[in-house]
């Protein structure tokens, strides 16, 4: 087995083993970024000059017998909307196209801090706008498991390099679904943390009540490591929590005896693709002979969470996307005077998705339509978290499909927003809750995709959903590679 | 499409300082009562007496301590700037304003 075949636990013990280097592990990587990159493309920016430093660097210290953090050495791929000083930060959009941000994200310090070599930024929708990062200004990332389809979005980029064994592990954000629906359709882990369990700092803006920074890996366990790394209280996000950090790998390996189950009825609804609604029904039984107890439950008002997100979430980044105007960074048109710069320059530098949104937001947020449009919305935001807490008093873990269907053909839905929007279905009420929620693999469609399960706990329950992920892992026949696209070769083929 | 929506369109594109072409006024028209229609779906529920949530954690905010930390420097501010002078960024003249 070749080293970029490993999980980032397997890499941590053998490298603390002193049986491989951090130079080695690097090499791994990267031969296969250049096998299949081509095919994919997937890094909007590769970074492997810095890495390969920070690798000699872990070796060195390593030789020292100096004291390093288990994920020393273990490379990393980020989303390209965290900022990185002095590398590039594009957002994905001709805005940032050459944006140099001067700081870095408070969880991008925190890598470099334990010494993760970063092998570059990933592609992503711009703006973290969209499910099949298509939305991409400068090209579309496929799918590894079938380059004619999407690796779903907006972190497309960060879970089809994992999925391809190009990183060990990757980071992303997740406003309405952002982490969960590509990893489920990349056939990989991938977790949406409790709200402000991250801190957002140096997190490019868009929907500040909703977006949250989570870890995309091959399984529970390698997903808990990266969460340890980048959760904690930071003083420069107001909104993060203060709560201690738990070691959530210690979650996997615990019993379910006890466990109590919901099966959300909406989120393996009629509509749904059968065999994922079977994959998961499938997996509930698996629970439920390790000892938890299963339950259907309904959580009433999920049909109304489409709407409200699609007002909230447009709203909320109309106004954090008005610091685009061509003054102090990004993107600049001529403009005669300070009005025509404005909009020169966002009706230039933004996509068509970006547009929509910024439209829709302004649009709901304006005189005569504030009370009917943004303020029902988030009335109806009281209703659904209202739902989960009901639920969360009857259950621990509520569970569903990630997806309506497997992963899609390029171009699809790239023409009816619409569409594209219901893609997200099942993973906007969770953003909306503000609660944590974990897409683990449900195996494999009769197409050859990938489909995914999705776990919801309570605020600050990761630990839980690790437990209940890791049970599944155990119970799977195969190990965590086989389920991924490890085996695309330089032909682009499985 | 009504002409109406169009001016609409314009209008919330004005307040957004988005400059679009016909093209993109006319599509946007369109996609814009699409998306809007199914968004009207969140008046289809009551929610007399429900208060609105605009975060999720009812807790406090949290007060860093009052110490003073050093500011990026003022060249790093301006190492992104289209255009700058000394240490100002520059802009076109904010007094003669003519709407596009």
């Amino acid at each position: 087995m070749e080293l970029y075949q490993k999980t980032a636990a397997e890499l941590s013990r053998l490298l603390q083993d002193k049986e491989i280097t951090a130079v080695e592990v690097f090499n791994s990587f990267t031969e296969r970024i250049d096998e299949v990159d081509p095919h994919l493309k997937v890094f909007i920016t590769c970074t492997l000059d810095s890495a390969l430093e920070t690798a000699a660097a872990v070796d060195r210290r390593r030789m020292e017998n100096e004291e390093l953090h288990p994920l020393a050495g273990v490379p990393v791929a980020i989303k390209d909307n965290f900022c990185t000083e002095g590398i590039k930060t594009t957002c994905a959009s001709k805005m940032l196209e050459s944006y140099i941000p001067p700081y870095d994200a408070a969880v991008v310090e925190k890598l470099k801090r334990i010494g993760m070599p970063i092998l570059g930024k990933t592609n992503m929708d711009e703006f973290a706008m969209g499910s099949s990062t298509e939305n991409s200004a400068f090209f579309v990332t496929r799918n590894p498991w079938d380059l004619e389809r999407v690796p779903g979005g907006s972190s497309g980029g960060s879970a089809a390099a994992v999925a391809a064994g190009m990183v060990p592990l990757a980071l992303g954000s997740d406003t309405g679904g952002s982490i969960r629906q590509p990893a489920a359709l990349c056939g990989i882990t991938g977790l949406r943390p409790t709200y402000g369990r991250v801190s957002r700092y140096g997190l490019i803006a868009f929907a500040s009540s909703l977006d949250q920074i989570g870890p995309l890996a091959l399984n529970a366990l390698d997903c808990s490591l990266l969460l340890e790394v980048i959760a904690g209280y930071d003083q420069r996000d107001s909104t993060s929590l203060p709560h201690e950090v738990p070691q959530y790998s210690a979650a996997a390996g615990r019993e379910l005896e006890g466990v109590r189950i919901g099966l959300i009825e909406e989120n393996i609804s009629a509509n749904f693709d059968p065999e994922i609604k079977f994959a998961v029904l499938k997996m509930a039984a698996l629970l439920e002979e390790n000892g938890a107890r299963i339950t259907e439950v309904s959580l009433p008002h999920t049909d109304y969470g489409l709407s409200a997100y699609y007002l909230i979430a447009p709203s909320e980044a109309a106004s954090n996307l008005g610091r685009y105007d061509g003054v102090r960074y990004g993107y600049s048109a001529d403009g005669d005077n300070i009005i025509s710069l404005f909009s020169r320059t966002r009706g230039q530098g933004f996509g068509a998705e970006v547009k929509r949104r910024i439209m829709i937001g302004t649009y709901s947020l304006s005189a005569g339509y504030y009370d009917a449009y943004y303020l029902q919305a988030m009335k109806v935001r009281t209703l659904i978290r209202r739902d989960y807490e009901k639920a969360f008093q009857n259950f621990d873990i509520l569970v569903g499909a990630t997806t309506p269907t497997p992963a899609f053909k390029l171009g699809e839905k790239a023409d009816d927003p619409l569409k594209m929007y219901l893609s997200d279905v099942c993973n906007i009420t969770d953003a909306l809750a503000g609660v944590p929620s974990l897409s683990i693999p449900a195996g494999l469609h009769s197409s050859g995709l990938p489909m995914g399960m999705q776990l919801t706990a309570a605020p600050l329950n990761e630990g839980l959903l690790f437990q209940a992920a890791a049970v599944l892992e155990k119970c799977s026949d195969s190990p965590p590679q086989q389920r991924t696209a490890l085996n695309l070769t330089g032909r682009g083929e499985l | 499409m009504s002409d109406d929506f169009i001016r609409e369109v314009e209008h919330v594109a004005r307040l957004a300082r988005l400059s679009l072409s016909s093209e993109e006024k006319e599509l946007m028209a369109d996609q814009l009562s699409a998306i809007l229609e199914t968004a009207r779906k969140v008046r289809e529920i009551d929610t007399v007496g429900i208060e609105p949530t605009a975060h999720v954690f009812s807790i406090p905010a949290f007060l860093r301590e009052d110490v003073i930390y050093p500011s990026l420097p003022v060249e790093k501010v301006l190492q992104n700037a289209p255009k700058k002078m000394k240490s100002y960024f520059r802009v076109p003249s904010i007094t003669v304003i003519e709407e596009e």
